[in-house]
């Protein structure tokens, strides 16, 4: 019952954290090399879109492996949420709010992206899409 | 509430099982820094000794369609793990539980899944099927969900149930 009664405490700090969460060195340098990549491969790139992020997040995709059409196959459809792996581990919340130090280890973002975009999608992601989820993610 | 009462009952059963799960089935703990990182990311990293070293070579050989999901490594961490797996696999020469859990493989077979080895299977019989796609254990391969101590190598009677 101790921890229990720690909730309301633990939700006051989670709360603190979410609202420094928002802008994070290691997250922005992450963001800023996807965007010059994207900006190479199209011109006209203008900037990230949380909405475009939040499309493609909750999209069931055509081309990856049968089950896991969409980033909320694991991820469940609202990112404050822990997720599960197909073997039933938990996932820690994707919403930076959450899990503040997601998206700031470019060892990390290159592995999981690699992975989860093969297997949702049957390709690489584009740097455009990648900061798009980010950018998403980040205001979550 | 039901998330934070789970790791609360854990707690307990862990400390309360001492003696019980000295009944059950006990592996050495995979302390492999690795295999504990990148296997442990999605599921247990699961003790390399309930599988022929054939297996895990095949395993890790094609990680971009591991079981429908990529689970693409670079090639250095790739190549250390494969090493620890079958270093220490059922049939390798230093592992100390191999012979139970190779029991009944042929020599020509090559299971890439723990749950399709004799042992496993003839382990679990009197487990209902329903029972493994609940949604607390979803699958058969989420060993912890009844096994609470897999992670240390205790695999003993689960408790519930």
């Amino acid at each position: 019952m101790r921890i229990l009664s720690a909730i309301p405490s633990l939700m006051l700090l989670a709360a603190g954290v979410a609202a420094a969460a928002t802008s994070n060195p290691a997250r922005d340098a992450i963001l800023a090399a996807f965007a010059a990549e994207a900006k190479q491969a199209d011109p006209a790139f203008a900037g990230f879109s949380a909405e475009r992020g939040q499309a493609f997040w909750t999209t069931a995709h055509a081309g990856g492996k049968p089950d896991t059409p969409s980033c909320t196959s694991c991820h469940t459809p609202d990112p404050t949420r822990e997720g599960q792996t197909r073997a039933g581990k938990q996932i820690a919340p994707m919403a930076i709010s959450r899990t503040p130090d997601r998206f700031t280890d470019p060892e990390k973002v290159a592995k999981w992206f690699g992975r989860n975009c093969n297997s949702v999608l049957g390709r690489d992601c584009t740097a455009a899409e990648k900061g798009d989820v980010i950018t998403y993610l980040a205001g979550k | 509430m039901k998330r934070l009462a789970l790791p609360l009952c854990l707690a307990i059963g862990i400390v309360g099982s001492g003696a019980r799960a000295e009944e059950g089935l006990v592996v050495p703990p995979v302390e492999h820094v690795a295999t504990l990182k990148e296997c442990g990311a999605c599921h247990l990293a699961f003790p390399p000794q309930m599988l022929p070293a054939r297996s895990w070579r095949k395993l890790m050989a094609d990680l971009a369609n591991h079981f429908g999901e990529s689970a693409v490594l670079p090639q250095a961490t790739r190549a250390e793990i494969a090493a620890y797996l079958a270093a220490n696999a059922g049939d390798a020469a230093i592992s100390k539980h191999g012979r139970l859990f190779m029991r009944g493989i042929d020599a020509t077979q090559t299971p890439l899944r723990i749950t399709q080895t004799p042992f496993w299977q003839a382990a679990h019989e009197e487990v209902a099927a329903a029972a493994f796609l609940s949604d607390a254990v979803k699958t058969p391969s989420n060993c912890a969900a009844c096994h609470r101590a897999a992670a240390k190598g205790v695999f003993g009677e689960s408790e519930e149930e």
